[in-house]
């Protein structure tokens, strides 16, 4: 039942509603609407109940193991989401003068502090709203760096064939012309290409280290080497950040430019779609084209730093200051594990991925990279599967479903056929883990037992498999009154 | 540990099971020149319990002003319910709906938003949501040219009296890709477009956006602009208030054909202030130009038993699916900010939100009336409003908020830092929660304020 179809004409909530909203005369009628648009009209209990029941449909981590690869999904915790709802923080207008934002101020400066330390990096931005503005971000200062050089030739970005859909649309967005490096069969780089790809056009590469495929790219130094003295300049995709946390830093590999997905390695929950926020850490050579705003420090006041003080700045990539309650909750959750408990992230999170990995090698899964170290996650494929009992890694995710598990990030990355990307995060436990390699044996024995009972999954959901095909032929965007 | 349930016995299981004797030998494969074994430069860890004091005293230093600040965020009640059910875990903690059948709750009410957006605008679709108010615009932008093969080059016209943030977001993020801006001047004696609008050829531009209210919170004729603009095979981009359209002409009814693509900032619709966000941007447009959307949609289908459900639909457009020929690059975008949108729009209903966009014009009609009494002020442009207004004033923008500060009211913006023709100016928004005792004490600040000022400089 949809919203539009518990509404009755005449309807209210006067409680909700301002009392006193006399018609405005002075406005000239033609100006005016006339038309009220469709909304419905129910009661304050009929919303509550509609969207709880709503809520109720969906997997979360609060309800649910959701080892969804590259995506983190770690618990959220509850203090930290308190702490940053604070009446103080939530009345604060954005443009406030600074005198009265010192508050908000210190705690975004803090962060930044934190994730340069963290990242081995020499300066912060923190507005860009997600990962995919982080790149943005990025690749623009790449781009402003050639160009303030006076280096109009440099017109194309190396990406490879792994990354996630985001590296190459953002490259593109920013005027450049893709090339993309493939992966050899153990999951690095293809040295060879990428030497062949390099020259007075390359701009720079986007990579993700670990990469997309759960592996570290151990020639990470010779990738630079190459990059760098092309005369081009690398940009870390900084996704799976949590892999790595304490244990070495993307300044450190030779990187030049990251983003930071708050919403993953930080724990900021993903609210069924976002927000996220993607914070961009630069060196020395890239600072001075960091996006604007950025927070400043004299020693006594913390304030905005605007293009004023930045005039070589990418410049603003959104109305005010980024997803500033994000910021507050991964500045607060970065303080409640302080050094210690971030350097336990990555040994937990690469624990429990090392543990599922063996463990699910061990019951005859078949894994994409079997020679090498998971990361904080890994992939298996179910190409056998897929030949020999008809059952593709779709249908074993759907079936996952059933049993109350988030399915893994499936088909991505491209490469691997048939594939899930699989990561637990730290805060599982080992019961969850080996509840999760059960299910999956589980459901292996029911694709050779009785595989329509997999293909024809999910059964237990508030739906079934939906037609896609029609959703999208069909196109039925908005409710319609009949 | 925090966050991290692992028994000693557990990691004793677990490095046995993979082989290994520590969980540093699980890090092997980094080369050791990179390896790094602490991060002693940051603090150790605080418990819950030092935590709360420590941020309970930070909210306190920015909280507790009464705000008359608007300009581009704006405070509005939230009934208490919004974020009770937006915060629940299956909303907060869950991802993108990728796997539908897991997530019908949110896309289900994706598909209740997309259809209250779209009505709310006039248009026929809606998006599921983009950052904020501002890169919505450039994303319109950029559509626009997509969408619009008529014209020669990608040349743009943006309202002058468009907000100066959102214009500097759309030169960062639109400039890259060869995208010409140029600007539609405003009249000073109004604060509106000119009405006397430029001579173009057809196929000279390919879209003008333009904001309504615009900046100064004035009233545009958005009629004439918008036939003009069609005249001249160029699309029209409307940036709007989404409260402010419970009242004003919709987009989708501009004109004879209506604006083609319409966006702007959602957070007036019962998400609070923060700093400046997480808000959202929302982007309407009409069905013809669907497919060059950025960002997510959903589709009502049904599934294999034919059950009505919903999932992402034209995902083909989506950098997930056509990586470097996608669309835009957005993946996360703002969905418990829709999410907790949505629950207000259900809660207000059409007459609410329309009640909430007169009280805010009443109550910024009454501030008005009360400071252009004082003698010395006087409003800057002489164009009907929605909630918010700029007056001049006879000392410096800037000493009235910092006299008004020291009394706790927030009490607007100072325009001078934009343009010296807006010297002494300051910008004020009411919404419907100041009552006429707020009203009061503004007006007798000011006065106060004025007092103290002019005295100051006499002596
Ligand atoms: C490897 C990788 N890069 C980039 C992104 C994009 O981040 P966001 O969704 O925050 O824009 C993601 C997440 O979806 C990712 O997994």
């Amino acid at each position: 039942m949809l919203i539009f179809e518990i509404s009755a004409k005449g309807r209210r909530n006067h409680l909700q509603a301002p009392r006193h909203a006399p018609a405005a005369n002075d406005i000239p009628a033609h100006l005016l609407r006339h038309k009220a648009p469709l909304f419905p009209e129910v009661s304050e209990l009929q919303v509550v109940r509609h969207y709880t029941q709503l809520s109720r449909k969906n997997f979360s981590i609060d309800t649910q193991f959701y080892p969804l690869g590259s995506c983190t999904m770690k618990y959220n915790p509850r203090g930290v989401h308190q702490l940053a709802s604070l009446e103080g923080f939530l009345q604060h207008h954005p443009l406030t003068p600074a005198s009265h934002s010192q508050g908000y101020l210190q705690s975004a400066y803090e962060l930044q502090q934190i994730l340069s330390h963290i990242t081995g990096l020499s300066a912060v931005s923190l507005t860009p709203m997600a990962g995919a503005q982080g790149e943005f971000a990025g690749v623009a200062m790449i781009r402003a760096y050639h160009l303030s050089r006076g280096d109009t030739a440099r017109t194309e970005f190396l990406v490879p064939d792994a990354a996630h859909g985001t590296n190459p649309a953002t490259a593109v967005m920013c005027g450049f012309r893709i090339k993309e490096i493939p992966t050899d069969k153990h999951g690095d780089v293809d040295l060879d290409a990428l030497r062949a790809a390099v020259g007075p056009h390359t701009a720079g590469i986007m990579l993700t280290n670990p990469s997309t495929l759960g592996v570290f790219e151990r020639r990470i130094g010779e990738i630079a080497k190459i990059i760098h003295a092309a005369g081009g300049l690398l940009y870390y995709d900084g996704a799976n950040l949590n892999a790595i946390l304490g244990k070495c830093r993307p300044g450190d590999m030779g990187f030049d430019v990251m983003h930071i997905n708050l919403h993953k390695t930080f724990a900021t929950p993903h609210g069924g779609g976002g927000p996220g926020s993607g914070p961009v850490a630069a060196n020395d050579r890239l600072k001075p084209f960091l996006p604007t705003p950025i927070v400043g420090y004299d020693g006594k006041q913390y304030r905005w730093l605007t293009t004023k003080d930045c005039p070589q700045s990418i410049g603003r990539l959104s109305a005010f200051m980024g997803n500033a309650g994000i910021i507050l909750r991964a500045n607060i959750y970065a303080r409640l594990l302080g050094r210690e408990g971030l350097c336990r992230v990555s040994e937990y999170a690469t624990l429990n991925a090392n543990y599922l990995m063996a463990r699910l090698q061990q019951a005859g899964f078949t894994l994409a990279f079997p020679d090498r170290r998971a990361s904080h996650e890994f992939i298996i494929t179910f190409k056998k599967e897929a030949k020999t009992l008809g059952v593709s890694a779709k249908d074993i995710a759907k079936r996952l479903l059933d049993y109350g598990v988030h399915a893994p990030t499936t088909y991505f990355p491209l490469l691997v056929p048939e594939c899930f990307l699989i990561e637990p995060t730290e805060t599982e436990s080992k019961e969850e883990l080996d509840n999760f390699i059960n299910i999956l044996i589980t459901i292996l024995k029911e694709a050779q037992e009785s595989p329509d009972l997999v293909k024809q999954a999910p059964h237990n959901l508030p739906v079934r498999r939906l037609d896609d095909l029609k959703a999208a032929k069909e196109l039925d965007l908005t409710w319609q009154e009949k | 540990m925090p966050f991290i349930p692992h028994t000693e016995d557990d990691v004793k299981t677990m490095l046995k099971a993979i082989g290994v004797n520590s969980t540093d030998d699980l890090f092997d494969e980094i080369p050791s020149n990179l390896r790094i074994n602490d991060l002693n430069a940051l603090d150790a860890g605080l418990n819950e319990m030092a935590m709360g004091r420590d941020m309970k005293e930070r909210a306190a230093r920015d909280g507790g002003l009464a705000c008359f600040l608007g300009a581009g965020a704006y405070e509005h009640h939230i009934p208490a319910a919004v974020w009770q059910i937006a915060s629940r875990g299956e909303f907060l903690t869950a991802y993108t709906p990728y796997q539908a059948e897991a997530s019908q709750g949110t896309l289900q009410l994706l598909y209740e938003y997309q259809t209250m957006m779209a009505n709310l605008m006039g248009l026929e679709v809606s998006n599921a949501s983009l950052y904020d108010g501002a890169s919505a615009l450039a994303e319109a932008v950029l559509m626009a040219v997509r969408a619009n093969t008529a014209a020669k080059e990608p040349r743009i016209l943006i309202a002058g009296n468009l907000h100066p943030h959102y214009r500097q977001t759309i030169e960062a993020l639109v400039r890259p890709q060869g995208i010409l801006l140029e600007t539609l001047p405003y009249n000073d004696k109004t604060g509106c477009l000119e009405t006397q609008l430029p001579k173009i050829e057809n196929g000279d531009i390919v879209a003008v956006a333009i904001a309504q209210p615009n900046f100064f919170g004035g009233i545009e004729e958005v009629d004439a602009i918008t036939d003009w603009a069609h005249q001249h095979e160029a699309l029209v981009i409307a940036v709007v208030n989404p409260i402010a359209m419970a009242l004003l002409k919709e987009p989708g009814v501009w004109g004879q054909r209506g604006a083609d693509i319409v966006c702007g900032e959602g957070q007036p619709l019962g998400i609070p202030l923060a700093s400046g966000g997480p808000y959202f941007g929302f982007l309407c447009t009409k069905m013809d130009y669907v497919r060059q959307m950025p960002g997510r949609l959903i589709g009502r289908t049904v599934d294999q038993d034919g059950k009505p459900g919903f999932s992402l639909t034209l995902q083909a457009r989506e950098q997930h699916i056509r990586r470097a020929k996608a669309t835009s690059n957005i993946c996360t975008n703002q969905g418990l900010a829709v999410t907790a949108a949505t629950i207000y729009m259900s809660l207000l209903g059409a007459s609410g939100l329309s009640d909430v966009a007169k009280a805010s014009h009443a109550n910024s009609k009454a501030l008005c009336a009360a400071l252009t009494a004082i003698p010395g002020i006087r409003l800057r442009f002489n164009s009907p409003y929605f909630h918010e207004f700029v007056i001049e004033c006879p000392c410096t923008a800037d000493a009235l908020i910092q006299a008004l500060l020291k009394k706790n009211v927030l009490a607007g913006l100072d325009l001078s830092v934009l343009s010296p023709k807006l010297d002494h100016c300051l910008l004020i928004c009411v919404t419907e929660t100041k009552t006429s005792d707020d009203i009061h004490t503004y007006v007798n600040e000011v006065q106060h304020a004025l007092q103290h000022i002019t005295t100051t400089v006499e002596d």
